[in-house]
């Protein structure tokens, strides 16, 4: 064995293996044969406003599942990320509303309320030592409760008031929930949020010190203190970032109606944590990546507009949702297991 | 400690994004009207009665928002202490129903959605001699079950008066919007619908709890069949993202809906709902309360027994002038 001498570190690895043991790899072939198969299962889905209609569904999604696939690669969950989205989109119309303020000022005190929240989570987490699991989800009842009865005390019912008409409206619409046309065909913001939020997610995964204490703290949290990652406010930090992508969401949602009801959001958070899984996260931590949790949610973008287009029958939407998604897990699962294997 | 400074930063940024921004000159509380106090008339003497109501709404619903109001109004009136509890489990629904025969309340107000689920509960409460009314769905229960009557809406009624209004704008084929999978009032309001309309309609599902979604899923369905030229949503929250969604994929459809409040007024106004299907919840909890205090204080019967209708009303852009104040408080 001539080879014996050379560190297996140090060996020289093709571009090509270096690719195939990327977590996103399997996510990106479940996407790519998604999309072969309703260009042939739907005729109006190769439409450019069809694709159009599909990038918007997958950017709400993705948007958080950004920010959720970080935070699992952090080892944690956050069941309160659904109705978070809600509470967010709540605090800025509200508090735009009743100060008579220009709706901009209520975006800033929602950034603020909705980063609070995040702190809550990750605090709780790290001081009561508790699973995230028991932790989220408590938020998760908090917040459906506060949701609603705020919303009610403040509003009088059960939605709130139209800020369509209040200053800065405008504005705000256009950072949140304006579109952008190309080539005659108009696209969301949302996507430009999305790609950007992908982005930043890689850059600080790959590129960064932080990136390394995330996947330190997921892999092994014990472990990673004793090397001295700073893992308390590591953890905590992860939960500003699911914070901060609700924040986002949030506004989208208050700029696209101009209203927010105050029941919505709830069952979401499984939808977000669903794409960061397709996308390569593993759900015990410490593997995943940002790229691969976009692919997840373009593949449930993708699946769930697919059958609209394809006119399956209305009645049987989630079994094709459900059966579609585990098809395109699978495919991402063999892939992985195959490209483990020519290692 | 730099967190600290951090978090000072930030809190005193958003100080002076409070103050620099300052406020707007338009919309918001400072433009509300206050309501006007009508409504509210004299008060009748005689012993005061409590009289409670037990819904299968989930939380956080407007339209029984609207029918507790109703109901207030009716017991302020009345001089009837009016207890609320409302649980989408049939199981759940059917305890709060029990709790208040327990209490031996003078009278009890039910809806229907589950039947089964309520049949022996009622039947202690009719052993008990406490009087039941029934309201909103499942009329054709209210009698087998030993209720005074019933007030409410047939959903397929209701589907039906909607069907046959698209059909006089010599609509071709029409979109029932479902928000809630399996939900048996909704299916009956498409079922209504498809049998009234002279075109075709076709059902979708859609998430309910998620806007964004929803809006795609109909963008989608609307792109894929271009031929769609009426889409009916279920609920007024619907109804804005079908506009939305009609805006998405270049149609021309026309949209209408179930139920109003304030937004749907706007919006016919501005005439992206052509018009609305009202079932007067106000009405149902006003009587239901009403009904009740008449038959302990006089023993009569609202309707001698048999079933009210609150609706289908049909409700268009004409009668927006007198309906946008009250659909502003709420009572409408």
């Amino acid at each position: 064995m001539s080879t014996a001498t050379v560190d297996e570190r140090l060996l020289r690895t093709s571009v090509w293996k270096k690719l195939l043991s990327r977590p996103e790899l399997g996510a990106v072939m479940g996407a790519v044969a998604v999309f072969v198969f309703f260009s042939f299962a739907a005729d109006s889905f190769l439409r450019m406003s069809s694709l159009s209609t599909v990038l918007y569904a997958a950017s709400t999604l993705g948007i958080m599942a950004v920010p959720v696939a970080l935070l699992m690669i952090g080892g944690e969950f956050d069941l309160s990320a659904g109705v978070l989205v809600t509470s967010s989109a709540l605090a800025s119309s509200m508090f735009s509303y009743q100060m008579t303020a220009n709706v901009w000022v209520g975006v800033f005190v929602s950034l603020l309320v909705t980063l609070g929240i995040g702190i809550f989570n990750g605090f709780m987490l790290t001081r009561t030592q508790l699973p995230s699991f028991i932790v989220t989800l408590g938020t998760f009842l908090m917040l459906t409760g506060l949701n609603l009865g705020l919303t009610k005390l403040i509003s009088g019912t059960v939605q709130t008031k139209s800020i369509a008409d209040m200053e800065g409206f405008s504005s705000a619409q256009t950072v949140f929930a304006s579109e952008i046309s190309i080539g005659g065909v108009n696209f969301k913001i949302t996507i430009l949020w999305w790609l950007a939020l992908v982005a930043l997610a890689t850059w600080i995964l790959l590129r960064t010190r932080w990136g390394n204490w995330i996947f330190a703290v997921g892999g092994n949290g014990d472990a990673a203190r004793a090397v001295g990652v700073p893992v308390t406010k590591t953890r905590i930090g992860l939960y500003m970032a699911v914070a901060f992508g609700a924040w986002i969401s949030g506004q989208h949602l208050l700029f696209s109606f101009a209203r927010v009801q105050s029941g919505e959001g709830v069952g979401n958070e499984l939808i977000y944590i669903v794409a960061a899984v397709i996308g390569g996260c593993l759900i015990t931590g410490g593997y995943g990546s940002a790229i691969g949790s976009a692919f997840g949610a373009l593949i449930f973008g993708m699946v769930s507009k697919g059958i609209v287009f394809a006119e399956w029958n209305a009645d049987w939407y989630k079994f094709f949702l459900g059966a579609m998604l585990l098809l395109a897990t699978l495919l991402n699962h063999w892939v992985r297991k195959r490209a483990e294997a020519t290692k | 400690m730099r967190t600290r400074r951090t978090a000072a930063a930030i809190a005193a940024f958003a100080t002076a994004a409070v103050l620099v921004a300052g406020c707007s000159d338009s919309g918001g509380k400072g433009s509300e009207e206050k309501p006007d106090e009508g409504g509210k008339g004299g008060k009748v003497s005689g012993p005061k009665l409590t009289i409670a109501m037990v819904t299968h709404s989930g939380k956080g619903d407007a339209f029984w928002d609207i029918v507790q109001k109703g109901a207030q109004a009716a017991a302020d009136k009345d001089n009837v202490e009016f207890l609320y509890a409302s649980d989408d489990q049939a199981q759940q629904q059917a305890q709060h129903v029990q709790s208040y025969i327990d209490k031996k309340v003078d009278g009890i107000i039910v809806t229907l959605a589950k039947p089964e689920a309520m049949k022996d509960v009622l039947a202690k409460a009719k052993a008990a001699g406490i009087p039941v009314v029934t309201i909103n769905s499942g009329g054709q229960f209210s009698k087998e079950y030993g209720a005074l009557n019933h007030i409410g809406q047939d959903e397929s009624v209701a589907g039906e008066a909607v069907g046959a209004e698209l059909g006089k704008t010599n609509r071709k084929k029409a979109l029932c919007v479902i928000h809630e999978q399996g939900n048996v009032s909704l299916e009956d309001r498409c079922a209504g619908v498809k049998k009234a309309f002279g075109g075709a309609t076709e059902n979708i599902n859609v998430p309910g709890t998620d806007m964004p979604q929803t809006q795609s899923q109909i963008a989608a369905k609307l792109q894929a069949t271009d031929d769609i030229d009426a889409i009916v949503t279920l609920n007024a929250g619907i109804a804005e993202a079908a506009i939305k969604a009609k805006a998405d994929s270049g149609s021309k459809a026309e949209v209408s809906t179930f139920d109003l409040n304030e937004a749907v007024t706007e919006q016919m106004k501005n005439k992206a709902i052509t018009f609305a299907v009202d079932q007067q919840p106000y009405l149902q909890g006003y009587l239901a309360v009403d009904g009740l205090w008449l038959y302990k204080t006089n023993l009569n019967v609202i309707g001698g027994g048999q079933q009210v209708l609150t609706g289908p009303a049909i409700v268009t852009e004409k009668d927006v002038p007198q309906l946008e104040k009250l659909a502003k408080n709420g009572t409408r």
